[in-house]
């Protein structure tokens, strides 16, 4: 194989923070490169260095076998490097045809004269398109582009991108707004692009599809590559480098239980529009752990449940009764509680103070005829603050002011204070520190053994492991795995994680 | 590792100072100029006046500031309080009502113009400022229908030919003329509502709330909080100011003047964004919207006095704002987040 693009000895970091150090990736030319790590191993800021983005790394990047600088946007184009991000909507300009998008480039450059009628546009817009295989016609072309579906959009932009005839195309997550039909679609593409000889850097969470598409694998963490492999893949392998092999020994201890009487039964219930059906019984005196990776279907199964989300199909029975929340108030007047996985924009409200965000769900209950009951508040405050060993000055202090595991000791107390049925942690030690880890660890176990039920979901295996009695695994928005935490490790967990569709 | 409030220095910091006690200082300053320099102004009459002439902006702008606090803005408050003057005028004197049945109309009147925006904004999800500016020009327009575009007042001819039988009650009359001991009613009407919306948003759960949803309506909806409902709520109150407010106005002119409550929209919402920067809350709050009021009718009342031509005042209310403006965004070290977008 002939590599297109090599990256030697790459390193950067963000003040003292290394986010990426002594990377060496070679990418080859005519087949696709999966690129696999966690949040936060060094996956985008790689991008954004091939990219142009980020500009004071150390490091060199090879094009052809020559060196380059690449310092900029443009300079990063101009060496045959492109990306397609994630969020399609910024490469669309409305307003124009189809046509005019796909030309974008050209009208802007000048090498479309700019005035000229919409018949020369739409004739040069139809060879590219034709030789792309897109099977577009010349009222398609004639279109407002908001008239094409996402995963048309999509390919605009991809076909705008490869009109300038790059060498390396990055893919980041390009599947995350397509059906399934739609990703073989764009797969087919991407095949016909390997023929051309592009080299193609994809990112994804998305085991199946890497399977599917990928020749070669190559898997970051905390800003190292870990792995690289050849297909067929190992993903056994590479999960486990993906999410770390800290030894089991550092677990917590405490006395796992089983489980009785169930609280929430969910039927057929599906996550994404075409997933399967998961059925799920979650039950009182135990923290069930849901482990998947992004986009396995968490935070929908969270929200689902809290009545953030609405029910794509199938039902719910909370203790024997039909259960169908409209409204996350629904969800709190059943004691039926949500940590949401982001923090700052789900549970914070800036510049509030610890007292008011802790009364916030609960005005109802701090409250005579409307007048909010000012002492009762503060006591809350005070009780939250020393229960969850909170670092502060005060609870009148502005949250905003508080360390990031301070604050989520903070949107996690407040639930508890309030005797939930059922509580819903999503990702609740994500940035948080490993004190602060604990304590949440220790009330939430504490909480589970008062008659509660707790789900708590994460993408860390280890953070499942610390406080968890049954062990679920999802995959895709479907069940691969259900089984008490003792009967399990975290071999087989990866194990599992890893199966591929 | 530093915890607690933000760095407390310890010297006097000038920038806090200006941004906490800036407009206050403001104020006092220019009232002490006027009152210093123009005998005239020192009166109580005049002082009395001067909140009587500001009562109607401020009312109006206490239901903008309830927009506000919930992350929106209500553009059709002055169409509304012009509704509710053609409301009063047709009810009195074309279908010869009391002043009292009248006074039902124009509140009803306010509180459907109110629900009705918050329709345009919860359940068909157009933007706050696009849906109150389409419900301005609608009820602009829609108040004209029924009177031919004309101003109703008493002796007006109707379509049939007849003479309007009604007229504008004393009664109706007495909303802007009748005084409480010194102080004239719209004054007495704007100080108790100015407190009732101060302990509603500051000491009330639902006050609570609509700052929660302001600030991060999200994290409020995830917390349980009925988003949509308190939305609602706030533009129909937003409705039912804009008419109270509309009344003063009606009784003020004494016929049902089409223009009425043209000029009202700028101003309310300039007492509103300038209340917001009193204190340095830098957010929307019933305190500054009444000093905001306040101020502004003290510097036009003075400038009068002084002799400046009318057209001075828009000029001054442009700078006041800006003033405003800059002690909330650009100096305040709080972030504000009470403008919504479109």
């Amino acid at each position: 194989m002939v590599s297109a693009v090599e990256v030697r000895n790459i390193s950067m970091a963000f003040g003292t923070n290394q986010v990426l150090s002594g990377v060496d990736l070679t990418i080859d030319k005519g087949q696709t490169t999966a690129l696999l790590g966690a949040n936060g191993a060094g996956k985008s800021t790689l991008i954004k260095i091939l990219s142009g983005v980020y500009s004071s790394f150390t490091g060199e990047i090879l094009i052809d076998g020559k060196a380059v600088t690449i310092d900029s946007p443009t300079t990063a184009k101009l060496a045959g490097i492109e990306t397609v991000h994630q969020r399609i909507d910024e490469g669309i300009i409305p307003g124009l045809t189809v046509a005019e998008n796909l030309l974008f480039d050209k009208i802007v450059s000048g090498e479309i004269p700019r005035a000229v009628s919409l018949k020369t546009i739409v004739s040069e817009a139809e060879k590219i398109a034709g030789a792309l295989d897109l099977n577009w016609n010349r009222s398609k072309l004639r279109n407002d582009v908001y008239e094409l579906g996402i995963a048309e959009q999509q390919m605009l932009i991809l076909a705008r991108t490869l009109s300038r005839s790059p060498k390396l195309l990055i893919l980041d997550e390009p599947t995350s707004a397509l059906s399934i039909a739609e990703s073989q679609n764009l797969f087919r593409f991407i095949k016909n692009l390997e023929e051309q000889g592009i080299a193609v850097l994809y990112v994804s969470h998305k085991l199946s599809e890497l399977e599917q598409i990928a020749k070669k694998l190559v898997v970051m963490r905390d800003g190292k590559i870990r792995n690289e492999q050849s297909a067929p893949f190992s993903w056994d392998l590479a999960l486990k480098e993906m999410l770390g092999q800290q030894e089991l020994g550092e677990r917590s201890n405490f006395k796992q239980v089983q489980g009785s009487g169930v609280i929430l039964k969910l039927n057929n219930v599906q996550l994404f529009k075409e997933s399967e059906p998961l059925n799920l019984e979650i039950k009182k005196k135990e923290v069930t752990g849901v482990i998947g990776l992004l986009g396995a279907g968490k935070t929908e199964l969270a929200k689902v449940i809290y009545g953030a989300d609405e029910l794509i199909s199938g039902s719910m029975d909370l203790e024997g009764q039909s259960y169908k929340p409209g409204h996350p108030s629904d969800a709190v007047r059943k004691d039926i509680y949500l940590v949401p996985e982001d923090r700052a924009a789900e549970s914070m409200i800036p510049n509030w103070s610890i007292s008011h965000i802790a009364t916030l769900p609960f005005m109802g209950d701090f409250s005579a005829r409307g007048i909010i009951k000012k002492i009762k508040e503060g006591i809350r405050g005070k009780e939250l603050v020393q229960d969850l060993k909170v670092v502060t000055t005060s609870h009148e202090a502005i949250v905003d002011s508080l360390s990031g595991g301070n604050q989520q000791k903070v949107v996690v107390g407040r639930w508890l204070q309030s005797n939930p049925k059922l509580m819903i942690l999503d990702e609740p030690f994500r940035g948080v520190d490993i004190g602060a880890r604990r304590d949440i660890s220790k009330r939430v176990r504490d909480l589970a053994a008062t008659d509660v039920a707790v789900l708590v979901l994460a993408s860390d295996v280890d953070e499942i492991l610390d406080v968890a009695d049954r062990v679920i695994v999802l995959v895709e928005g479907k069940v691969v795995m259900d089984v008490n935490a003792g009967e399990t490790s975290k071999e087989k967990i990866v194990n599992k994680m890893s199966e591929v569709a | 590792m530093s915890i607690g409030k933000t760095s407390a220095t310890n010297g006097f910091d000038l920038r806090d100072f200006i941004v906490k006690y800036g407009f206050i200082l403001v104020t006092v300053i220019l009232f002490v100029w006027f009152a210093s320099t123009e005998p005239t102004f020192r009166m109580q009459n005049t002082l009395f006046s001067m909140l009587k002439f500001t009562s109607v902006v401020a009312i109006t702008g206490l239901g903008v500031t309830l927009t506000m606090v919930v992350g929106g803005l209500d553009l059709s408050v002055g169409a509304i309080a012009g509704l509710s003057v053609t409301l009063s005028a047709m009810t009195m004197v074309i279908y010869a009502q009391t002043g009292a049945i009248a006074l039902l109309v124009v509140l009803l009147g306010g509180v459907l113009v109110g629900l009705f925006n918050a329709f345009l904004i919860v359940v068909l999800k157009i933007p706050d400022l696009l849906a109150t500016l389409a419900t301005m020009f609608t009820i602009m327009g829609l108040k004209l229908v029924p009177v031919d575009g004309q101003s109703v007042s008493s002796g007006l001819i109707l379509r049939d030919g007849s003479v309007a039988p009604g007229k504008f009650t004393p009664g109706f009359l007495l909303i802007d003329r009748a005084y409480i001991g010194p102080v004239p009613l719209p004054v007495a009407i704007f100080f108790i509502l100015a407190f009732v919306v101060w302990i509603f948003l500051t000491k009330t759960r639902w006050g609570r709330v609509m700052y929660a949803i302001g600030s991060n309506p999200e994290a409020a909806r995830l917390a349980g909080v009925r988003v949509k409902r308190y939305r609602a709520l706030a533009y129909a109150l937003s409705g039912v100011f804009a008419s109270i407010g509309g009344l003063i106005l009606s009784s003020r002119i004494g016929q049902g003047d089409i223009s009425a409550g043209n000029s009202l929209l700028l101003d309310a919402v300039a007492v509103s964004l300038v209340g917001t920067s009193v204190l340095g809350m830098a957010r929307p709050n019933a305190w500054g919207t009444t000093l905001g009021a306040v101020l502004i009718g003290i510097v036009i009342t003075g400038l009068t006095i002084k002799g400046f031509p009318y057209y001075a005042q828009d000029v001054v209310k442009g700078l006041v704002l800006l003033t405003a403006l800059i002690f909330s965004f650009t100096l305040s070290r709080r972030k504000s987040r009470f403008v919504p977008a479109v």
